[in-house]
Order: C-alpha cells, then sequence, then structure tokens
C-alpha cells in the first residue's frame, strides 16, 4: 500500500511515543478495557440508526439509509496549528470572495494578467447573469467548506475549495454530541473548544446579509426534498436555526419578492439558504425541467430583494481549473503572502505540464476540472496499466479538462478497525461563515479513508467520520 | 406555518391512528374468531370487516376465499396494500421524515423506531402472533400519542396534528360500529339477547370495557354500547368527543377562507352535542354510520383545500 509508513501521524511521534497534545488522550486510551471502544461503536451505531442520522442510498429499495461510519478515536488539534490554519483560511476566502466579485464586476484580475480571461469566460461555472449585480455586503461564498490535508511533512495544504453548497456540517455537530454521550470523562479532562454554537452563528450570519432595508429577516432553508441524501442535514440545520425548511414547491414569486405558502398565505422571504445546484434554481433562467426550483427566482434576486447563499456563480471560484490561481488572487486582492499552501499543481492545457504529467502519470493524481465527490480521478499508484492507458487517452483528447497533482501522503490517525486500531489516511472540512464578518467554528468535520491504504474520504467511496477537537490548552 | 409542512402532519397523525384503528378492528375480528364458527360465518365475518374498511373489492381482486392468512396478511402486513398496517405505519414515518424539523426529535425517533421494529418484524398470521402483534401496534399508537403530548409545542403544528388524529380516530370508531352492523346486529335494547356477548367483545377492542362499566353499571346492551360510542363527549374516541376536537382545533387555525369547514365541522359536532341516539339512528345504523363517515370525508377534503394545498397566490 501507498506510504503509509511515509505519512505524518496526527497522533503518534516516529518514535512512538505521543504527540504532546495527543498525551492526555493516549494514556487515557490505554487504560481502557479492550472491548470498550467495540461496546461504544456498536451503541454509537444503534444511536445513529434510532436518530435517523443517515443518507438514502439511491436506486435501492424504500427504506435503504445507511449510516456514514463514524469512529470513536477523535482527530485532536493543538491550539498553536488551529490558530494558524485558522489564520490562513479567514484570508483565502476574503481572496475568494473579492475574486468572485471582481469576476462579476470589473474583471481586473483578467486584465492584470493574473488569471487567463478564457478560463473564465469559458468555463461552464461562469455566469454571466450575475455580471454587474451587486450583493448585499459583497459577499458571495457565504458558507465555504475549505478542505485541508497534512502533508507528510507536517504542513497543512488547502486541497479543495468548495463554494457552492458544502455539506458535511451537521456530522461535525452530531458527532461532538456522540462523542460527548459516549465518553463524558475525556470532556471533563480535555478543554475541547466547543462547536454547538454553528446554528447560531450560521443563522446570524445569514441574516446579516438580507437585502438592505429589511429590519427583521426571514430566512428560509431550500432542499431539494425528502429523498435527497443530505436530506437529513437540511432538516437537521433548520430545526437548529428556527427557520422554515422549504422545498421548490413551497416557494413563489410575485410582484418582484418571494412568498412562502403557508396556512395562512404567503409570507415574504428574505434570505434563501440554499442547498440546491444554481442549474436547478430557477427552471425560467437555468435548467427547463428543474422541479427543484421556483420560477421567476432570479429575477428577484438580481433586483435585490432577496438575498441567496450562497450566491450564484460561486462555482467560479472552486473548479478544479481555478483553482491553482488562488495563492495568486490572495496576492493580488490583499497583498499579503499567502498562509496556507495549495498542493502543487500541473495545469494540463500548459504544453510543459502536459509533457511532464504524461511521463509520471503512475505517480501521479489526475482530477477532471469539473469533477466533485471523488469521481472522475485517477490515482495512479494505485491505477492498472489499463486504467493509466485509458486516462492517457482522455487526457490527450481534452488536455484543458484535467489537472494533475503529486499523489500526498495524507497523513493519518488512529482508527478503529476490525484488527484493532490502525492508521487510516484523514483530510479535514473546515466551515468558514462569512457575512458582516468571518466566522468559523474550531475545528471541522475529519473524515477518515476506512479501507487501509485508502486515500479516498468522501461518504460515497467508503469513507467515514470522525470527531474534531480543537483543543483551548 | 408552510402548507406542505401541515399537509405533512395532518397524514402523519391520520396514519398513525389508522394503524391503531386496524389493529382495534382486526382485534375485534379476531376475538370474535375464537367463538365456534362454521365456514359460512367466517366468510360473513370478514366480508364485513373487509367491507367496513372500505377494501372487501380490493381484497376480492387479488384474494377469491376468505381465510384468516390471507385476510391478516392483507390488512396488516400486506406492503403493496396502501391501507395495512404496515403501509400507515410507512407513510407515517414517511410523513414525520419529510417534516422532521418541525417535529420534536422525540417525535421522529418514535416513528422511526417503530418503523425500525416493523421492518426486521417477520409476518405471522397464526391466532396468537397475531393477537400479539396488534397489541403491539396499539402500544407504538399510545407511544406516539403520548410524546407528542409530552413534548409538542402547543402552535399551529400541534393543531394540524390533532386535527389529523380525531379525524381519524372519528372515522375509525365508526367503521367499527359498521362491521358490526353490516354483521347484522342491530342495537335493540335487548339485554339478554343472544348477540350482547358481541358487543362486549367490541368494548373490549375499544379498550372501553371498563369505562362501560363506570359510566352504566349495568349489563351490556346493544343500544347503551352505541349510546357510549356515539354520544358520550368523555369517552376518548367516541364519535362526540373526536368531532369536538376537530371543531375546536380548526377553530384555532381559522384562516380567510375556512369559515365553510368550520361550518360544517361545527354542524357534525353539533349534531352529537345536542342530538338524541333515537333520532340520529332513524334512519338504520348503517346509514347513519355511512353518512357520518362521508361527512368526514367532506371535511377531509376541505381541510385539505383550504390549509393544505392552497392554489398559487392565495
Amino acid at each position: 500500500m501507498l506510504s503509509l509508513k511515509n505519512a505524518y501521524d496526527e497522533m503518534l511521534l516516529p518514535d512512538g511515543s505521543h504527540r504532546e497534545h495527543y498525551r492526555r488522550y493516549g494514556a487515557w486510551l490505554q487504560s481502557q478495557a479492550a472491548d470498550r471502544l467495540a461496546r461504544r461503536r456498536a451503541e454509537a451505531d444503534s444511536l445513529f440508526h434510532r436518530v435517523g442520522i443517515t443518507f438514502a442510498v439511491y436506486g435501492e429499495d424504500e427504506g435503504t439509509e445507511r449510516l456514514i461510519p463514524f469512529d470513536v478515536v477523535p482527530r485532536i488539534l493543538a491550539p498553536d496549528e488551529w490558530q494558524y490554519l485558522e489564520a490562513g483560511l479567514r484570508q483565502r476566502v476574503r481572496a475568494l470572495n473579492a475574486f468572485i466579485a471582481d469576476v462579476y464586476h470589473g474583471q481586473d484580475i483578467l486584465r492584470a494578467g493574473v488569471v487567463p480571461a478564457e478560463l473564465i469566460l469559458c468555463n461552464a461555472q461562469y455566469r454571466p447573469e450575475m455580471q454587474g449585480i451587486d450583493v448585499p455586503g459583497g459577499i458571495y461564498a457565504h458558507i465555504a467548506g475549505i478542505d485541508v490535508v497534512r502533508g507528510d511533512d507536517g504542513q497543512f495544504h488547502v486541497l479543495e475549495d468548495n463554494l457552492r453548497v458544502p455539506s458535511g456540517v451537521s456530522y461535525m455537530l452530531e458527532n461532538r454530541k456522540m462523542m460527548m454521550r459516549l465518553f463524558p470523562e475525556l470532556f471533563a479532562r480535555h478543554s475541547v473548544a466547543p462547536v454547538e454554537h454553528y446554528p447560531d452563528v450560521l443563522l446570524e450570519n445569514l441574516r446579516s446579509v438580507a437585502p438592505v432595508g429589511v429590519a427583521d429577516p426571514t430566512v428560509a432553508l431550500l432542499t431539494p426534498g425528502a429523498h435527497n441524501s443530505a436530506y437529513f442535514e437540511h432538516a437537521f440545520l433548520a430545526q437548529q436555526m428556527g427557520i422554515e425548511l422549504v422545498e421548490g414547491q413551497d416557494l413563489f414569486v410575485r410582484d418582484d419578492a418571494a412568498y412562502m405558502r403557508t396556512t395562512r398565505g404567503p409570507r415574504r422571504v428574505d434570505v434563501i439558504y440554499r442547498r440546491i445546484d444554481d442549474d436547478f434554481l430557477d427552471p425560467l433562467a437555468f435548467r427547463p425541467d428543474s422541479m427543484l426550483g421556483v420560477p421567476g427566482l432570479l429575477s428577484v434576486y438580481r433586483s435585490g430583494r432577496v438575498t441567496i447563499a450562497n450566491a450564484i456563480g460561486t462555482g467560479i471560484a472552486d473548479d478544479k481549473s481555478i483553482y491553482p490561481y488562488v495563492p495568486e488572487m490572495i496576492r493580488f486582492y490583499l497583498g499579503e503572502p499567502p498562509l496556507l499552501a495549495n498542493v502543487p499543481t500541473y495545469i494540463l492545457r500548459r504544453p510543459e505540464d502536459l509533457a511532464y504529467t504524461l511521463a509520471h502519470l503512475a505517480e501521479l493524481v489526475v482530477k477532471e476540472v469539473h469533477g466533485a465527490g471523488g469521481y472522475g480521478m485517477l490515482i495512479g499508484p494505485m491505477a492498472s496499466r489499463a486504467e493509466l492507458e485509458e486516462f492517457r487517452q482522455r487526457i490527450l483528447a481534452h488536455p484543458d479538462g484535467y489537472v494533475a497533482q503529486p499523489t500526498l501522503a495524507l497523513s493519518t490517525c488512529p482508527t478503529f478497525t476490525e484488527a484493532g486500531l490502525a492508521p487510516r489516511h484523514i483530510d479535514l472540512r473546515p466551515y468558514v461563515l462569512s457575512g458582516r464578518e468571518i466566522t468559523i467554528v474550531p475545528g471541522g468535520l475529519t473524515r477518515v479513508a476506512l479501507r487501509a491504504g485508502s486515500l479516498v474520504v468522501n461518504s460515497s467511496q467508503g469513507g467515514g467520520t470522525k470527531d474534531t477537537w480543537v483543543l483551548e490548552r | 406555518m408552510l402548507s406542505r409542512t401541515a399537509d405533512h402532519l395532518f397524514w402523519m397523525s391520520r396514519q398513525i391512528e389508522r394503524a391503531e384503528s386496524l389493529a382495534r378492528i382486526l382485534d375485534a375480528h379476531y376475538r370474535h374468531t375464537l367463538l365456534p364458527h362454521t365456514a359460512d360465518v367466517v366468510a360473513r365475518d370478514w366480508r364485513a370487516t373487509l367491507g367496513s374498511l372500505g377494501v372487501l373489492d380490493a381484497y376480492l381482486a387479488r384474494y377469491d376465499e376468505f381465510s384468516p392468512a390471507t385476510a391478516y396478511q392483507f390488512i396488516a402486513f400486506d406492503r403493496d396494500h396502501g391501507g395495512s398496517i404496515v403501509s400507515s405505519l410507512w407513510q407515517a414515518r414517511e410523513n414525520a421524515r419529510a417534516v422532521r424539523g418541525t417535529i420534536t426529535s422525540e417525535m421522529w425517533e418514535t416513528l422511526n423506531s417503530t418503523w425500525l421494529e416493523i421492518r426486521s418484524y417477520e409476518p405471522d398470521t397464526s391466532d396468537g402472533a397475531i393477537g400479539d402483534f396488534l397489541e403491539w401496534v396499539r402500544y407504538r399508537s399510545h407511544l406516539s400519542r403520548g410524546v407528542t403530548l409530552g413534548t409538542m409545542l402547543r402552535d399551529e403544528a400541534f393543531r394540524f396534528t390533532r386535527i389529523g388524529t380525531f379525524l381519524e380516530g372519528a372515522d375509525g370508531t365508526a367503521r367499527m360500529l359498521l362491521a358490526r352492523a353490516r354483521r347484522g346486529f342491530a342495537p335493540a335494547d335487548d339485554p339478554a339477547g343472544p348477540d350482547a356477548y358481541v358487543w362486549t367483545l367490541l368494548l373490549r377492542s375499544l379498550s372501553a370495557f371498563e369505562v362501560y362499566r363506570k359510566v352504566y353499571r349495568d349489563a351490556v346492551t346493544p343500544w347503551r354500547v352505541t349510546e357510549l360510542l356515539v354520544l358520550r363527549d368523555d369517552l376518548p374516541r367516541s364519535l362526540h368527543r373526536c368531532t369536538n376536537e376537530v371543531y375546536t382545533n380548526l377553530c384555532a387555525i381559522a384562516n380567510d377562507q375556512s369559515a365553510e369547514t368550520e361550518r360544517r365541522a361545527g354542524e357534525l359536532h353539533g349534531a352529537f352535542r345536542f342530538g338524541r341516539l333515537e333520532q340520529l339512528l332513524a334512519p338504520g345504523l348503517t346509514d347513519f354510520l355511512e353518512l357520518f363517515l362521508e361527512r368526514v370525508r367532506d371535511l377531509g377534503g376541505r381541510i385539505a383545500h383550504d390549509f393544505l394545498v392552497p392554489a398559487t397566490g392565495f
């Protein structure tokens, strides 16, 4: 298996002793009877089932609902690690919002030649409908999920920016609740920074970007419906924030305003926290076959009478073809050196990068620029000869559609497996909220690749999750 | 609140109540079959039970004989039959899932656990097993009702939940009486008649036997049983009580277009509040019950129209 021995272990030093911030947890772990963790894990599974923290599996029998596996060993971050990470995330998201605002207004960055204009203007994620439209506070990505990994050098790198409808935050909250229920004694001995206030912060953030002049804004969460795989999260967040969970059919547009259909007649909606993609938001403007959207919504949005979060057109900044330029954006808009590095990326539209990639295909990870969810990806060191050859042909046919990166040895964290505790690769998705100010709840969602050696943490492909602790001291 | 949310709440509580009513109707049937019967009587009784549920044709489309195995399977366990107990509990759970952000987490967990348990239940239509199953359904319904009353805010959402419960409760009690009426039992006031025992069974299926004793302190007669189930305002599942609750809750959520619905609910309640049993039963018990069921259907449709699926622009 790939490079496990080189990977950075979050808990253990190379000599097998615990890193300082894991020392207390490690001592506790060693004092636990062998079967206690297994019993606790089984208890967690049955609780998650009863509470219905499940995702629907498409195309299977009615009521087939799966759990995202939960691992009982927490991922712990030291206070100074988090401080640095948090500063880097704030900086990055400020620059990304400035970039989107610029793309849809003056396009200074294109004229300066920092980002090639054709990468933007010919990109399917660019929404000409947004050109010249002012949004409240100039904020586009109100909720950003930034995927961060730690390389074998122990440094954090940003792997991906998720600026459209990032999901998973409900697992961050439920994992914490579960850990506190299973192991209350651990929280008594560690000062773990709380995350439970996330829904309050999110609601405050959404209210802060309401259309100008609305004193007491009504916020609603727009879901594709109960059959969506993330429906649990939509219902959960709406409930935690005390706002209505609406489907497209519950909303309508009249006299240049958006309304909900209620038992007492129409009620005005000021902010829509949408969990459906741009393409499905408004059948009059985007996909005409969308049954999920609200006819006429875009026109109300353009006249500034409703706020949509995240804004329409944020995909232009999290596209994988744009990702390599984010460090330059930070310098361009903020005049600061980037705190968090990107993963080095070969842009295959550049001939020299293409030549290098084709020569080193078996060592690299190749990604489709518009792909997501771990699909459309080649992991060179794990691919068969036939797969390598197939990807080579695909790249040659359409080099613009791909980027390549060195295969990262993601850091590992001990994880409960059939054979006891064993290292498994992990990543981290912190959630960055931008409104009147930027807020980050300490930590985020740690995803773990449960198969030995696997580098794919996506829940759709055998990934699980862990509670993430940021220690306060 | 959202019309769609109100719709899910209304149907969630109706389906829970329906599962309970079905369990009670089957229980009444089951108790009855424990008496010695000829094959003719078995078929007649199943016809009456399936007919009172309004599913006789659907049953005959699938089966050509009346055996306990097929009839219990059809009413209790058949997932392809939308009116079965299992289907009702599944629909209740799906409606709850659609509004899990509106109901309390305890309510959701109760309905979800009910579904998880029934999903892994091996259908068994033998005598002892079916009795246990019906009792389990009743207890899960008690639990759902308790968790609703014990945890839910007394707001509009609660009102819609209650309207669903009592509209369906009225429907269920009427159908239980109808099953008796269709077997040819009339509420003639004859305490010594051969059918008296059948009416005792009915009271037991409705958890109303002890109540009857407490209220009447006398022998069980068909007339008094009917009076208890129709006219007593203090019996939880009587037609009077259920229509009273529907009317009261409806008044609390009235909107600009619901006046006529309110009036009809009040009229239905008023018939029990001020009516006399002789007068109500003048057209015969069967006709009275069939007309009542028609009124309940009409109210359900009107509530849907006024609150649950308003036209665009309302």
